[in-house]
């Protein structure tokens, strides 16, 4: 097969991918050589149209997409198989998770979870200065960043406040570095204003971390917890995601006669669709790829039976104004009051069939509804159910036309609210703006401050001076610049409409 | 009791504390050449010259009055350019119960509520009866009342306005008598003397000046504000902007734009001559 020798080849060739990443790009070519799970024609054919989509993640689904390992229980058992004992002290512990992150596979290779931080070193820090706990995790931050540079691994930290989160907050925005991205979990009861305005004050200065409305997301899984992953995906601990696949909602609407065709019939033939593509994948995950034989299960770091299935759907905005100008009305999505309630009723109407399809091999037998934040090669498409770059309103309008969206998604919904830097004179701003969001319904908050280096692309963070040198084929250290830079080239991402209000009050000119 | 409003924001923060609502009051006292929103400065008179520029018709004349639908305007600000007195047809009345929805609406969002302008205090009656009402519904107490003003207001407006209102916002815009008439069109005494009694009753929140080269940067301008400040309190906060000519009308669009580098200078002396809080601009055009 020429063609694919020739793909080969260019990858081989590329001078801008590091030899592991070229690494990494062979293996998926070689999975991609393999057919692909046998699909009905219906739905082979939706997918060629990328009506739904399995988001690439190859033809042979031999582990989970997304894996959210118990650490805790290789901290407090050790591993067998990794022949590791059980830690005693907090270099220990850290020594311990570095190994355990090697063995950790996701759709990206690299680990996308790396634990509760704070709940899983709090109990080695006993008598540890505040300053060593300091010098410790500025090094294990260093570590990440520098081997597992990937933006879509994310560390956890909250909800209640205490030294570990604190230090990581810390130094988080010291170093300002792309991997690890970070969550905190907040719950208003719990975690206290100083730890929530020392998190904004570090979107401030490098738009990490997200926040997370801890009470919701408690609310949706069970007591073993849940963590935040990769583009703001919650899923439970000791599991994960088996799969992630996506309708496109533009092109559902572009096939419906009008917005009773829609709901009635087009809507739910491409969900049914999505739901014979998801269940190929996963009997190929559980029944054919042996992954589940792994030590991961058998030492119980993770259990079978604790994988979810997402299921996302993303142009959203598109899908409305789609069906708005088949309707002959002008509203646009995100501004237009009757917009915004086509949206609601949409994501509505997902969600009623997601609790109606029971599914085998997935944690509590159905699918989790997802806001999908967008793929680099999504030209013209906005991700989730966001409002599209650059036409956003002011924040608050903002959040409040997206809330009523939050309540559908529990596997993840994410929203970027673009804040122009005159914010970096008032943290307490973001602060409010980001309690307002959870208070509104929001499972999410996430901020970015436009003159930022560090920014964020659909879901994840990336330099703009690493996109610029990428551009300039001088080849980038991180996985994600790659991606990001096929964003920002094909894509309206870098258009984010830098949004404080009162622009012309700023310094300089109000009179 | 009602107030002209030009403009609502729900977001802002660059109107003191954290998130803060805030509500452009149209009019103005002063007459600022250098003024970026000159169509705030006055009331509008029905004229009815800025109907036949509205492209998509927004504007009308109702029984004699200018009527504004917001649904169909697109923000071109072709109206503001055309009208002759610097006015604007697109202003709404609101009442105090409307601004206390408003921010009823928007709740967890804010911080607190700002009056600006126009000059807000031009407007004093509903200034008071909003702050107060704000003070006095429990579930609204919480927010922090701001007014952003050119000092321009007499110890009698001050007593009524002082007691519901958290921080104050005071434009000083030169100290020089003449300069401060040929910048504004009025004497300083009232805003000088506003900077004292707003200090002394703890209020200050900020003084805000506009450097202005040759004009409001002169060595002779900057002695007088350091003795100001020293006597108000070293550590008053000082936020300086920067004249910037872009979108200014008349012959202040002529005047020298101020840089980067010499705010920096100013705010470097300002500090070595014992200015605590001196603060430049965040952002540069
Ligand atoms: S805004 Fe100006 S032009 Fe328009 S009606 Fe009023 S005074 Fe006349
Ligand atoms: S700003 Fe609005 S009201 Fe004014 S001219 Fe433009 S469309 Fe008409």
């Amino acid at each position: 097969m020429p063609d694919q020798l020739e793909m080969l080849r260019r990858i081989t060739d590329d001078p801008s991918l590091s030899s592991a990443q070229k690494a990494r790009a062979l293996s998926l070519a070689a999975e991609n050589m393999l057919p692909y799970p046998a699909l009905d024609a219906e739905t082979a054919k939706a997918l060629d149209a990328r009506v739904i989509c399995d988001m690439f993640e190859g033809h042979a689904p031999y582990k989970p997409r997304y894996v959210l390992p118990d650490y805790a229980v290789v901290l407090t058992k050790g591993s067998d198989w990794l022949e590791l004992p059980v830690p005693q002290d907090l270099d220990e512990a850290l020594n311990t998770l570095m190994i355990a992150y090697h063995h950790v596979p996701s759709v990206t290779g690299m680990p996308v979870y790396i634990g509760k931080l704070d709940d899983l070193l709090l109990p080695f820090c006993t008598g540890v200065s505040d300053d060593d706990i300091y010098r410790k995790i500025k090094l294990f931050w260093r570590y990440i960043d520098r081997v597992l540079p990937d933006a879509f691994l994310h560390a956890n930290i909250g909800p209640t406040d205490n030294r570990v989160a604190r230090t990581i907050l810390r130094v988080d925005a010291e170093l300002k570095q792309i991997a690890p991205n970070l969550t905190l979990l907040y719950d208003p009861a719990t975690s206290g204003d100083a730890l929530l305005s020392q998190a904004t004050g570090n979107i401030v200065e490098c738009s990490k971390p997200h926040v997370a409305n801890h009470p919701l997301h408690a609310a949706t899984f069970d007591a073993r917890g849940y963590g935040i992953v990769s583009c703001y995906n919650a899923l439970p601990i000791a599991g994960g995601a088996s799969t992630l696949t996506r309708i496109n909602l533009k092109e559902v609407a572009l096939r419906a006669r009008d917005t009773r065709h829609f709901f009635t019939e087009v809507l739910p033939h491409y969900a049914d669709l999505a739901f014979r593509l998801m269940r190929a994948r996963i009997d190929y995950l559980f029944n054919h790829s042996g992954f589940f034989d792994s030590f991961l299960v058998t030492e119980g770091w993770i259990e079978r039976d604790r994988f979810t299935a997402m299921y996302g759907i993303f142009a959203m905005a598109e899908a409305v104004d789609v069906l708005q100008a088949k309707a002959g009305q002008t509203g646009r999505y995100g501004h237009d009051a009757a917009a915004n309630a086509l949206g609601h009723r949409i994501s509505r109407a997902l969600s009623d069939l997601v609790q109606a399809q029971p599914m085998e091999n997935v944690w509590r037998g159905r699918a989790m509804l997802h806001a999908q934040a967008g793929l680099s090669t999504d030209t013209g498409l906005t991700p989730g159910v966001r409002i599209p770059y650059g036409t956003e309103p002011d924040p608050v309008a903002h959040v409040q036309a997206l809330a009523p969206h939050h309540a559908y998604y529990p596997s993840g919904i994410s929203e970027i609210l673009t804040l122009d830097e005159t914010i970096k004179a008032n943290p307490l701003a973001v602060f409010q703006l980001c309690k307002g969001a959870l208070a509104s319904g929001f499972r999410e908050f996430t901020a970015n401050v436009a003159s930022n280096d560090l920014v964020r692309v659909t879901g994840y963070m990336i330099r703009l001076s690493d996109v610029a040198k990428h551009n300039a084929q001088k080849g980038s250290r991180t996985n994600t610049t790659g991606l990001g830079a096929e964003a920002a080239a094909k894509t309206a991402i870098l258009q984010h409409q830098p949004r404080v209000m009162g622009q012309e009050f700023v310094a300089g000119h109000r009179q | 009791m009602q107030a002209i409003v030009s403009k609502t924001l729900l977001f802002s923060c660059v109107d003191g504390p954290g998130n803060r609502m805030v509500l452009f009051l149209q009019g103005c006292n002063f007459s600022c050449p250098t003024c970026h929103n000159p169509h705030t400065k006055r009331r509008c008179n029905d004229c009815g010259l800025c109907i036949p520029v509205c492209a998509p018709k927004a504007l009308s004349l109702v029984e004699g009055k200018i009527a504004f639908d917001a649904s169909l305007c697109t923000n071109c600000d072709d109206c503001l350019r055309i009208c002759p007195i610097s006015a604007n047809p697109m202003v709404s009345l609101m009442d105090v119960g409307q601004v206390l929805a408003l921010t009823r609406q928007n709740l967890p969002f804010l911080t607190g509520i700002t009056l600006s302008g126009g000059e807000a205090t031009a407007q004093l009656k509903f200034s008071v009866a909003l702050f107060t009402a704000i003070k006095e519904a429990r579930d609204l107490a919480h927010l922090t009342c701001f007014v952003d003003t050119n000092g321009h207001l007499g110890p009698v407006g001050w007593d009524k306005l002082l007691p519901v209102t958290d921080g104050v916002m005071l434009d000083i815009k030169a100290f020089d008598e003449g300069q401060h008439i040929y910048l504004t069109g009025r004497g300083n005494d009232k805003s000088l003397a506003s900077a004292e009694l707003l200090a002394a009753s703890g209020k200050l929140y900020e003084l805000r000046l506009l450097m202005i080269p040759g004009k409001t940067d002169t060595r002779r301008e900057l002695e007088a504000l350091v003795a100001l400040v020293k006597r108000l309190g070293a550590h008053t906060r000082v936020k300086l902007n920067a004249f910037h000519n872009h979108g200014v009308r008349g012959p202040a669009s002529a005047w020298e734009t101020m840089t980067k580098d010499r705010l920096e200078q100013i705010a470097t002396t300002l500090r070595a001559a014992g200015l605590s809080q001196v603060i430049t601009p965040v952002v540069w055009l």
